[in-house]
């Protein structure tokens, strides 16, 4: 691969250089990914007859496109409620002194620093008919039968929105730290109050930020395996369960494999989605 | 250009400020400006022009003291509602509006609508000169038309005052000088009582009606640009404004109008008390411009031994060291063949005329 250096441009490397990557990304990310593709198309669970049979039965299953689109529409909850905890922070951040700057950022990111599993569990024990927030409710007279928030479509939401909140969050920050605070003076002595100031000048130049939180958010609270199913339960399904069940349960791989590229497909529509309005906006990453 | 509307006046009435920390940002400053006028505040970096210039514009609440615009007391009052026009240093164009949207912008904020509001700003992008620039976004335009831009958005809201933060102080020289006479030239159009904040000497000796030098946050004096540079108040204007030879003394005598000092170099000159009333047998400073300097064949002045002579082009600068050991310039002007002088030439000093010595009193 390695380009010879005919022009002595000190700044260009030979492509040879990524080799390693590419070669890593070849075997272990094509190379699945391919076998895949190829074991999707085979109609019988031994793979010896080709077909479209596997997608087809999903995309004419009724069961497996409810499970699809409360998977999509999982993600739109969780990253809604991302985006609108996750903002007031990252705005806070940028104008707080340095003391409580880092503060916030540990906050934000304590989540990351503890396993996935132990966070779940942690609001298996908030969410639970014994829980801490049932038990506060009915001490304090305000509920007669514990309500229930554990294995329910709301306690999935609200527990992947605190496990993913991090990447909606930093994305945010970093958005909001890019916009030159004389903006918000300007505006300010041009007669704009705080509200329009938000919307006409923080907002629209925080997009980037937005779109690349909303991307990150949403394709994480879509997969998150362990969340979903453990506070979800055995009532609520969702594509990576049935993925799992199809392949692990069942033995079912090329159906298996047929879902994982039908998912793969609907993410890549919902971000590329994100990408184009982050494109349609103006000003963006405007210098 | 019916932009006429007469200048607001502007008082600063005793204005002092405190950080959070403890610290003086500004301390007991008094300004009282005309409508119409245009004022510099001129000061080293931290000497608290900026925090002043904030105080007014409503962003910072001063600790003591009031701002009064027009017959007004504004303490009250967020910078949303002041009607204070400002052009950032670094001009903060809105980057994702379009040049007319940024223009319209204090006019939107104000419930005017789409088509009022493009006339409006296509009226003031023609007054600063930027007509065909309506749709383009800021980030193509160059700096001295973003400066226009911003010029233009903050006159669009007719505000009572407008305040320039360093204006020139990221364009280029020769662009420098246009925007200089682009701006007053606004002014003289628009009346609009302008505030310049700027540590540039030259530039608030010639866009100023007045000016007013801040130095630690103190008012040192405020006043035309020839008294500021021809009568300092004090010896930080006299060092901050032009450039000065200070140089160290005892009073002999001293009266109100003049004063004769012994210089610690070795002569005794006759000099004006600047900072008020001299002491006799106090330790003074005395300050003499380089070009109030010259050469004299008699023994009236002090002596020294030249140094080096670097020739400016119209002026001669002489670096001399006095018997004291203390460094003094002198520039000569160049009138036809000036006596070139060898390094080691031994030379005697004395200012020109006894009005032209500044005498203060010495601090330590």
């Amino acid at each position: 691969m390695g380009t010879a250096p005919a022009s002595r441009d000190v700044t260009s490397y030979g492509m040879g250089l990524a080799a390693p990557l590419a070669l890593f990304f070849l075997f272990f990310f094509v190379a699945p990914l391919l076998q895949l593709l190829w074991l999707s198309l085979h109609n019988d669970t031994a793979g010896l007859h080709w077909g479209l049979g596997q997608y087809l039965h999903f995309l004419t299953d009724p069961f497996s496109l409810s499970v699809l689109g409360s998977t999509l529409l999982l993600g739109a909850e969780v990253t809604a409620v991302c985006l609108v905890l996750g903002f007031p922070i990252a705005w806070l951040y940028q104008r707080v002194g340095p003391k409580l700057q880092t503060v916030i950022i540990l906050i934000v990111l304590l989540p990351l620093l503890t396993s996935v599993v132990v966070r779940t569990f942690a609001w298996i024990v908030i969410l639970g008919r014994q829980g801490i927030i049932n038990a506060t409710l009915q001490s304090l007279g305000v509920i007669d039968t514990p309500l229930k928030l554990l294995y329910t479509q709301f306690g999935v939401v609200i527990a992947l929105a605190q496990v993913q909140m991090p990447l909606m969050t930093l994305p945010l920050i970093t958005a909001l730290g890019r916009i030159d605070p004389n903006l918000d003076d300007a505006s300010c002595s041009l007669g704009a109050g705080s509200w329009r100031t938000f919307f006409k000048v923080v907002l629209p130049l925080s997009l980037p930020g937005v779109i690349a939180g909303c991307t990150l958010t949403y394709a994480a609270a879509i997969t998150a395996f362990i969340t979903q199913s453990l506070i979800g339960g055995g009532q609520m399904l969702f594509m990576p369960m049935y993925l799992y069940q199809q392949a692990s349960t069942l033995q079912n791989w090329p159906f298996a494999s047929a879902i994982s590229i039908i998912f793969l497909l609907a993410v890549l529509a919902v971000v590329s989605v994100f990408t184009t309005l982050g494109r349609l906006s103006r000003g963006y990453g405007g210098a | 250009m019916a932009e006429a509307q007469g200048g607001r006046s502007l008082v600063v009435d005793a204005v002092t400020h405190r950080y959070p920390s403890g610290a003086l940002a500004v301390e007991n400053i008094n300004l009282d400006v005309k409508g119409g006028e245009i004022i510099a505040l001129l000061g080293p970096s931290g000497c608290g022009k900026t925090t002043l210039l904030r105080i007014i514009a409503g962003f910072i609440a001063q600790t003591q003291g009031r701002i009064i615009i027009g017959d007004d007391i504004v303490d009250a009052l967020p910078p949303n509602r002041r009607a204070v026009g400002i052009v950032f240093q670094n001009y903060a164009l809105f980057p994702h509006l379009s040049i007319s949207e940024n223009v319209g912008y204090g006019l939107a904020a104000r419930g005017i609508d789409r088509a009022t509001r493009q006339r409006e700003a296509q009226r003031l992008l023609e007054l600063v000169q930027l007509p065909a620039m309506a749709e383009r976004l800021p980030r193509q335009l160059s700096g001295g038309q973003q400066q226009r831009v911003a010029l233009a958005r903050a006159l669009a809201i007719k505000p009572s005052i407008l305040l320039l933060d360093e204006p020139f102080a990221a364009l280029d020289k020769n662009l420098r000088l246009d925007m200089q006479i682009e701006i007053k030239r606004l002014q003289r159009v628009s009346g609009i009582t302008t505030l310049i904040v700027t540590h540039d000497q030259e530039e608030a000796l010639s866009m100023a009606d007045r000016v007013a030098v801040l130095g630690h946050g103190k008012l040192e004096q405020f006043g035309t640009p020839s008294d500021v540079y021809d009568r300092p108040q004090t010896l930080f204007v006299n060092t901050f404004v032009g450039s000065s030879n200070r140089m160290p003394g005892v009073v002999i005598s001293a009266d109100r109008t003049a004063a004769k000092v012994r210089l610690d170099a070795g002569a005794e000159i006759i000099a004006r008390p600047a900072g008020g009333v001299l002491t006799e047998g106090g330790r003074v400073t005395v300050c003499i411009r380089p070009e109030h300097l010259q050469f004299v064949g008699d023994e009236t002045g002090f002596a020294g031994v030249v140094g080096m002579s670097l020739p400016l082009g119209a002026t001669v600068v002489h670096e001399v060291t006095t018997a004291d050991g203390s460094g003094v310039k002198v520039s000569q002007a160049r009138i036809g063949e000036t006596r070139a002088l060898e390094s080691g030439a031994a030379v005697r000093l004395a200012p020109l005329a006894p009005s032209l010595a500044n005498a203060f009193p010495a601090t330590l």
